[in-house]
């Protein structure tokens, strides 16, 4: 049976994205801080997975070192506000340009330098930790101390984005929003597709007229603009950055966790992923203080990066939509069998 | 007339091996043209060479007067030349007709056009039947049309198609040449490395015959097959029509 | 700095950072600083040594198998800890710690690829690195569920006891862990030139399908390989116990400096492996001496990208991933 495949819009698919925002911003109101402030977090990994998606999943690209990015804008943020008392909203966009630049001078050094696919991975983690290395040792920026926004006073100032948790709550929001419509639109563009075809086979996609130096580079340099605004707010939401915490490898993995277990590739995957293995990162966090073990946290991580590329190596939310097809399966073939009778008929 | 594509003096050799010995040929607009030869004659290095996906060690590719032979693939194809590939290669979660949508892309950024052009190419190789078709569902002579369909998006003067035929049964290669006729009678420019001689004297008006790297024969299909020189590089010297 | 083991080391990671200069040359002139610069050379040699090994067992498993093992560090780490426990408890010599280190890491290496690596083997590239991150961070939590998270000091009479040769002043532990790791380079490496196994294990290498063609037990073979890398991983890391303390944290940096010591010498290549631990060791000596802590610390990120930019092949040149 023929399956409708086009990537055309699909109202559906806005209609369906639509609802579940409209849900989030209900769960917004609830009075329980503890879960705001997590899915807070969720979110906005949610939005910083959707740049890294857009980077594998759609570019091709490997990094395993996102925390840079995130780094520069929550540094940025913080260095302009907490030193400065300018506005984070300069801030996110300052962060965004400085580390869309740093991305696109990464891509350009590896790619002119044949530098790809895993050593291009193992360039960006090295990158990543140099950079927490150096900012640690880098009084600046508060080295090892890091820095500290001030205490917020509960009230919401938009122009200086401070507020209390459930503003955040919604800021982180918006961003998710905006990182799965965005990955939608630019799945049905022409970047989309240019990409794509990159990421299959980089050496058909240049006969077929595609740039593709250009593509990885402005790819990559979106993902890092991206990931750097991500950055910015998640500083804010925790009130204080340390380079060890904002540019460590954890929050590498925790960026790329919800588009591997969601859905590489997708629009709804990060959002999926993010909403699962986080609060579960979380959860096993706090079972294993209340124990006194750390550690089961990291295993947790582990188990589910393993497991689901083991046995969902397109992540849960295609395995989602495949059983949903599945299960709606027998009226459609009805459906197209009749269609298909009738268009032989006609021809 | 001006030829659109000329070949001069190409040479290419790999740390001593010589794979394309000073070959020179020209193609004339609107034809079809097949390179062949026995196995290792350098057929398929002279294709790369031609497609901008090797650099030639000595000699010229000129197309449409311009020399292309360092021009890398991705500015090859925008400049007017497509190539299709031997392993075929269909980008896997996307449709067919979102397959062919690649290669318009490397002369508009508006999908709407980019699917029309698809959609055109798809139904120039007679694939439009299936459009929102998944490329694992396709028979092998349906990826082969594909493959052409997606370079024919770029709106190539030149196509250059790289053993098209393999694999594919009579009568699946009976419709590849009803393509082809159809696409050269348009006005598209075809450059064939083909294996499959009956193919090869249905379809091209001029034939170049490669062996051990060095052209041996230029010629109509007709005088080619005939050419002493040309049998003795298939069958073995002392061979006598 | 002194000859103290915990002062003088090779260790990749410090929790000591000090102020931002980048440059603090050591002061005083003379005999002193030649000494003072033999003294942290052979220092670096040493330890380079055991980089070496460490970085001999990556790239056997990458070489053979196209495998990135993203959880070397941890294998290192393994090994650390099997150091410090037969130590205190069985008052081994550091020698016979490595050797048990290298029998349970072997077995270690070998189920783990039977079980679990073997399926992801063909599959794409950036899959392969997040099941092995997935690894490593499982890996690090076992290790931080069972030791917790504190260093366990591994001080032994070894740690203190320096051998004075010349003008250097060495630790009688170094010395011991380098010559351990130098013989064992040097006869994993024979046996891989000369052996039967050693020669199927190089055709398995070259060509999966022509192995399989003529009748090599390829999975066997990978399961060994594995084994093996993982066994190199763990003697390093039971010889380096008398000089670092063990703690899971050390996990990431091993990782990586056994990536750095790798890309550096070329990935696949055995006596790049050496080399390039060799120049890592060194390296990171001579950067301890001059730069600020932090410097020296990112020192071999630094390197990794500067390397891999330049030459990714490393110096010996390595086949295409």
């Amino acid at each position: 049976m023929q399956k409708k495949f086009d990537q055309t819009s699909d109202p559906k698919r806005w209609g369906a994205g639509v609802l579940v925002f409209a849900i989030l911003a209900m769960v917004g109101s609830i009075s329980n801080a503890y879960i705001i402030s997590l899915l807070t977090v969720v979110l906005l990994f949610a939005f910083m997975g959707q740049s890294w998606n857009l980077m594998l999943g759609i570019g091709g690209q490997l990094s395993i070192g996102h925390a840079l990015f995130v780094g520069i804008g929550a540094y940025s943020v913080a260095i302009l506000n907490i030193k400065y008392g300018i506005t984070p909203w300069i801030g996110l966009i300052l962060g965004a340009a400085i580390a869309g630049l740093i991305g696109a001078v990464l891509a350009w050094l590896s790619f002119r330098f044949e530098v790809r696919g895993i050593y291009f991975a193992l360039l960006t983690i090295a990158a990543a930790e140099f950079a927490r290395i150096m900012f640690g040792g880098w009084d600046y920026v508060g080295g090892m101390q890091g820095l500290f926004f001030q205490a917020p006073t509960g009230s919401m100032d938009l122009a200086m984005l401070r507020g209390d948790t459930r503003f955040y709550y919604f800021v982180a929001l918006t961003l998710a929003a905006i990182g799965v419509a965005g990955t939608e639109m630019i799945s049905r563009s022409y970047l989309g597709y240019v990409w794509r075809a990159m990421r299959d086979d980089d050496d058909a996609a240049r006969a077929l007229g595609v740039q593709t130096f250009r593509h990885k580079i402005l790819v990559i340099s979106i993902s890092a603009a991206t990931a750097a605004i991500g950055g910015g707010v998640l500083g804010l939401v925790q009130g204080a950055i340390f380079p060890d915490s904002i540019m460590g490898m954890g929050i590498s993995v925790d960026v790329l966790i919800g588009p591997v277990v969601g859905g590489l590739g997708t629009a709804f995957g990060p959002l999926v992923g993010s909403m699962a293995a986080i609060p579960l990162h979380h959860a096993m966090g706090a079972l294993g203080d209340s124990f006194g073990i750390p550690g089961l946290n990291s295993i947790a991580y582990g188990a589910v990066l393993i497991l689901v590329v083991w046995f969902l190596p397109d992540g849960i939310w295609p395995a989602v939509v495949r059983l949903y097809g599945a299960i709606q399966l027998p009226a459609r073939v009805r459906i197209s069998k009749l269609q298909e009778v009738e268009n032989d008929r006609a021809a | 007339m001006t030829a659109l594509l000329e070949v001069k003096n190409l040479t290419k050799s790999f740390q001593g091996l010589v794979a394309v010995n000073d070959v020179s040929f020209a193609l004339a607009p609107g034809r079809i043209t097949a390179l062949i030869g026995p196995n290792g004659a350098g057929k398929t290095t002279c294709f790369n060479l031609v497609a901008g996906a090797l650099s030639p060690t000595r000699g010229q590719v000129l197309f449409e007067g311009r020399s292309i032979e360092r021009t890398p693939p991705e500015t090859v194809c925008r400049m007017g030349v497509a190539r299709t590939f031997q392993i075929v290669r269909p980008m896997k979660d996307m449709s067919v007709l979102e397959n062919a949508m690649v290669g318009a892309f490397s002369w508009t950024t508006s999908v709407k056009e980019a699917r029309a052009k698809a959609y055109e190419s798809l139904e120039n190789v007679g694939l439009a039947g299936k459009a929102n078709a998944r490329t694992d569902q396709l028979t092998l002579p349906d990826r082969k049309m594909l493959e052409m369909a997606k370079a024919l998006s770029t709106r190539p003067r030149l196509l250059l198609l790289d053993e098209v035929m393999a694999g594919l049964r009579p009568t699946e290669a009976a419709g590849v040449v009803g393509v082809l006729q159809k696409l050269a009678e348009s006005g598209l420019t075809i450059l064939l490395v083909e294996h499959v001689m009956r193919i090869v004297m249905e379809v091209a008006s001029t034939v170049v015959v490669l062996h051990h790297g060095a052209k041996i024969a230029e010629g109509k299909p007709s005088d080619v097959v005939a050419d002493p020189r040309v049998l003795e590089s298939y069958l073995g010297a002392g061979f006598h029509a | 700095m002194s000859g103290n083991a915990s002062a003088v080391r090779g260790a990749p990671s410090s929790t000591k950072r000090s102020r931002c200069k980048l440059l603090h040359p050591p002061a005083s002139g003379g005999v002193l600083m030649l000494s003072l610069w033999l003294n942290v050379l052979a220092s670096g040699v040493l330890i380079g040594l055991v980089y070496g090994l460490v970085a001999l067992g990556l790239t056997i498993i990458f070489g053979v198998m196209r495998v990135v093992n993203f959880a070397h560090g941890e294998m290192v780490v393994f090994g650390v800890y099997i150091g410090y426990w037969t130590v205190r408890i069985w008052d081994i010599p550091i020698i016979a710690a490595a050797a048990i280190a290298a029998v349970i890491m072997f077995l270690f290496g070998y189920l783990l690829e039977a079980l679990v690596v073997k399926r992801f083997v063909n599959r794409p590239h950036h899959y392969q690195f997040i099941v092995f991150i997935g690894l490593s961070l499982l890996f690090s939590g076992v290790l931080l569920v069972s030791f917790g998270p504190d260093p366990r000091p591994t001080a032994s009479q070894l740690s203190f006891q320096t051998v004075a040769v010349g003008p250097l002043t060495l630790d009688w532990a170094r010395i011991q862990a380098a010559l351990t790791a130098g013989v064992l380079i040097a006869a994993l490496s024979a046996y891989l030139k000369y052996s039967a196994f050693g020669r199927s294990l190089r055709a398995a290498a070259n060509n999966r399908l022509g192995g399989l063609v003529v009748g090599l037990n390829i999975p066997r073979v990978y399961a060994v390989t594995f084994g093996i890398g993982s066994a190199c991983a763990g003697v390093a890391g039971a010889l380096i116990s008398p000089l670092f303390d063990a703690q899971p944290y050390l996990a990431v940096d091993f990782t990586l400096l056994a990536f750095v010591t790798v890309i550096v010498g070329g990935l696949g290549s055995f006596g790049g492996a050496l080399l390039g631990g060799l120049t890592i060791g060194v390296a990171e000596a001579v950067a301890a001496l001059m730069f600020t802590p932090s410097m020296k610390t990112a020192l071999p990120y630094a390197l990794l990208i500067i390397i891999l930019i330049l030459r990714p092949r490393g110096f010996f040149g390595a086949k295409e991933v």
